[in-house]
Parts: structure tokens; sequence; C-alpha cells
């Protein structure tokens, strides 16, 4: 028996032999990210008159295992900007205790308003990742934030791991942006055609697009979180399900498996 | 013989409790020519005096634009508001870089009293031997804060520092109360007659020597409050505040100034005697 605590819970030397510490990389070259592990996929958003729709799934994957199906990929900013995180979740979790301190000094300096909107925060977030990736040790993310500007007029933005940034009406991250993109720029082609949509409209096409992607996306889950932005803050509801589902076309999908067709 | 052996560096106690050094640069300041600042619910006024060395060169400048939203008022040793101002620079545009929006004054100026502060408290340094007053607005409305060398930063409602400047502090306390909703233009009388306040017997505000500047909030698209840059007015462009000031219409001719009738009228006397 070893009364050491350090001991506690490990393997017994005498039993499986010392353990070999070379697998946690004590000496050695650093390194740095090379791909990412546990990931989530898409996030979509949309905008719409008063302010923005963004949805992402409750999945993290371990690569092509569904390995935790409750993980809440979209992150309130301040109670006024809302984020999505597609990618890593290592690097979203570190990127949340990041934002978490920002919001904490933030909130120091000026107790009664906030300050930081979502244009600040993704230009923020810009040149945080590619800062990163300038070190050769990106952030493996594709982020969407979605708020308000300096005007107070609805904003939605992309930021990736290259520090890349572009803006849209509608905007989805990995298979998303294939599947759910097209969908989504029916409805809102250009600013002016955002400008006119309604709030449960901009909701509905949301929910559709969620749907299409669990269809048609290996690594989605039908537990999904929803947000709504405005100028009255964010309301994120973080268990929604997918309703109306109908696999109906799936028999007639060929080309793949057993079929002899 | 007599010598304070408690001044030799900025780290040092004396018996009493007192840093030397920090009081030695605290009087730097007040032998630098007096600045003045008032803010109002809109705008905030910086207000100076230049001294030239001698009478064959130019005026020293003592406002300087930090950005677009911020200046600086100085008061000591130029070159070392030269530093401070350069970092305040360059601080303001590294927050336009990373977050695009200007930066809070309140932040910039904790930026500046932690770096005044630690000369205060590092063998080998020395204090900065200048006051700042920092004018600028942000999301929070327009600030002025005071500055000492010893990283003492304070939000004011008006303040002054300098040569003499007690007399402009005693002006802007008795105005105190109307401070807050002057316009633009009563602002800057208000500035100005603190500045005669503190000037010796036979010297006057002049176009050469006197510098005004402005920074506040305007109207902006969609009702929004949009920033209204800071401008520095010198020269020629103060002649008519400065005329304002001086001559007999401080009592008659517009009404802004009923309060201080008396106080325009001895600024006025004592204007008289010096041209006689």
């Amino acid at each position: 028996m070893d009364h050491r605590p350090q001991a506690w819970g490990r393997p017994r030397d005498d039993v499986y032999g010392a353990y070999d510490h070379s697998y946690m990389q004590e000496n050695g070259p650093k390194q740095n990210t090379q791909q990412p592990i546990v990931t989530g996929t898409s996030v979509i958003g949309i905008k719409f008159k008063d302010g923005v729709v963004i949805a992402a799934d409750n999945l993290a994957s371990y690569g092509s295992l569904a390995r935790f199906t409750d993980v809440k990929r979209l992150r309130p900013f301040a109670d006024s900007s809302i984020l999505g995180f597609s990618g890593d979740i290592s690097d979203m979790q570190y990127l949340d205790r990041h934002l978490t301190e920002l919001s904490l000094s933030e909130a120091y300096e000026s107790p009664d308003k906030p300050r930081l909107n979502a244009a600040n925060l993704h230009r923020y977030l810009s040149k945080l990742l590619y800062n990163r990736r300038s070190k050769f040790d990106p952030l493996w993310n594709h982020l969407l934030v979605g708020g308000l500007d300096d005007n107070g007029e609805p904003f939605l933005a992309a930021a990736d791991l290259l520090g890349s940034t572009y803006s849209a009406p509608s905007l989805a991250t990995g298979f998303g942006a294939m599947l759910a993109q097209p969908i989504m720029r029916r409805y809102v082609p250009d600013e002016e055609s955002a400008k006119k949509l309604t709030r449960e409209e901009a909701v509905d096409i949301v929910k559709e697009a969620m749907k299409v992607l669990f269809y048609r996306d290996a690594r989605s889950l039908d537990t999904y979180s929803l947000a709504v932005v405005t100028k009255d803050g964010v309301e994120l509801k973080e268990d929604e399900k997918l309703e109306n589902q109908s696999w109906a076309f799936a028999d007639r999908i060929k080309g793949y498996g057993t079929q002899t067709v | 013989m007599f010598r304070n052996n408690y001044d030799n560096d900025s780290v040092t106690f004396s018996p009493q409790g007192r840093i030397f050094q920090i009081e030695y640069a605290g009087e730097a300041v007040k032998q630098g020519s007096v600045v003045v600042g008032i803010a109002s619910k809109t705008h905030v006024g910086l207000f100076a005096v230049k001294r030239n060395a001698e009478e064959l060169s130019s005026y020293q400048k003592k406002l300087f634009e930090i950005d677009e939203h911020t200046a600086i008022a100085i008061a000591g040793l130029t070159s070392d508001a030269r530093v401070l101002s350069n970092f305040m620079k360059q601080q303001c545009l590294g927050h336009r870089l990373t977050y695009g929006r200007p930066m809070p004054i309140h932040t910039l100026v904790g930026q500046i009293g932690e770096k005044a502060q630690i000369n205060t408290q590092v063998y080998g340094k020395r204090p900065y031997g200048v006051g700042l007053l920092v004018a600028g607005v942000d999301e929070n409305g327009p600030h002025l804060f005071e500055f000492q060398p010893s990283g003492m930063t304070e939000e004011m409602v008006a303040f002054a520092i300098g040569a003499r400047s007690q007399m402009a502090r005693t002006y802007l306390e008795r105005n105190i109360e109307s401070f807050a909703d002057c316009s633009k233009e009563e602002l800057v009388k208000h500035g100005l007659r603190a500045l005669k306040e503190s000037l010796v017997q036979d010297k006057e505000l002049t176009v050469e020597n006197t510098s005004v500047g402005l920074v506040g909030l305007k109207e902006g698209p969609n009702g929004r409050p949009s920033v209204e840059p800071f401008k520095l007015y010198d020269g020629f462009e103060t002649k008519e505040w400065i005329e304002s000031v001086s001559e007999s219409q401080g009592g008659e001719g517009e009404g802004e100034g009923e309060g201080e009738g008396e106080t325009a009228a001895a600024g006025d006397g004592d204007g008289m005697e010096v041209d006689s």
C-alpha cells in the first residue's frame, strides 16, 4: 500500500510497472496546435430588422464520434452581443475564459453601461486570432459575432483562425457555408431585404436551416442553441429541439452503402 | 551643513513620512505657466497662457491633441510632457486598432497614472516633472482629469495647474455651479477669465500668448451624440474671445456674466493700469 496522496487512484507500479512519463512531453520541442481535436460543427446567423438571430447545435465531436452532446457553443457577451464558436472546443473554452476576463475588466471600468459592442468585440477577436496564427499557434475556431454596431444597427460578422474577417446579412461557418447559406440567402440576398425581415421570419429561417444541417451533416445534432440579439439584450435558449423532421427523402438517396442499383 | 538627507532619491521616506523628490516634482509643475480646464455637460475646454523664453523667440505650445476625442494641457517640464504625450498618442492609436473605438478617457488617464507612479517607487528613476489636464469625450460624456507627477489622477469639474493657479481655482470655485449648462462660448469666457485671474500685474492675454482648445459632443445622425473632434484655437482665432473678456463689456454687453460683473470689472481695472 502506498500512502502517498500523489499515488492515490493511479495504477500501481508493482502491478503495471512505472508510469511512462515521456508521454507528458516534459522536455522536447514545444508543439503548437496542429489540428483541432474535439470539434463543433456549423454556426449560422442571420440579420433581421431589429437585430440578429444565431444558432449552433450542442454537439462536440471527437473525430466522427458524437462525444459530448451538451456543449453550449453560443456565448453572450456583456448582455449585448452573442458569439458562436465552431472548430476546436478547447480553444473555444480558452476564448470563453479570456472573454470573461475582458468583460469583467470592462464592467469594472464602466459599471453603468456596457461599452464594447459587437463591432468592437469582433475587431478585438479578429486581432487576437491573427496574433495567434502569426505565432504559428492558431486558435482553431471560426467565429460568428452578432449584436449591434456603433450606430445601433444590426451587426453580424465572421472571424476565422487566420484572422480573416467578413460580413454579410447571413453567415454560416463550416458545413453550414455550403448547406445553410444558400437557403438563408434566398430570404436575405442583400441588406435591404434584411431590413424588412421580421424577428419571427428570421427565427423560422434559422430553424429550417438547422434542420437541413441535421439531415445532411454527419457531425451534427438535433438539440441546439438559438439566440436572438436586439437592443433589449440577448435572449438565449440552449435546449431547442428540431421539430417536424421528415426523413422521407432518405430512401431516395442512392450511390453509397450496400445498395446494388 | 543643513543638507536634506532624504531627498537624494524618489524611494526613500523622510522620518516625517514624506518623499521629497515627489514634492520637488510637484514644485516643477508650479513653475510652469498656468493652464485651466472646464467641463460642461457637452464640452470640455482647455485654456493656457504660453510663455516665450525671450522676446525674439516663439511661444512654447501648451495644448496638445492626443487623439480625435482627447487632448492635454501641460504645466511643468515640456520635455517630460513630450514623453507622456507620445505614450498617450500610441495608446489611443493602439486602442483604435484593436477595438475599433476611441479610448475611454478614464482608461487613458489610468495608464499614465500607473506609468508615473512606477517612477516614484523604483530606485534610479525620477518622477515626471509635469502636471497635465486631460480633456476628452467618450460614451459617458465629457471628462476633465487632473494628473500629478506623483501618479495621482482625479476627475474634475474644473481645474487649474501651474504658476499662480490658486487664483484661477478661486475663480472656478466661485462659478462652479454655472459650468454644467454652459455653451461653448460661455465655457471659453469662463476659461479666459480664470486665466486672467492668475496673470501677474503687468501681463495680459494677447493673441500671441493665449491658447484655447475645445472638444465635445454634437448631435450626430439618427439623434445619437457623436464626437466633435478636438480643435485648437491659436493666434487670431482667439482675438474675439480675448476682446470679449478684456474691455468693460463684461458687465453690460452680453448677458452671460451677470454673477461675475464685479470680477470682470476688477480684471478690467488691472488691464487699464497696464495700458496707461
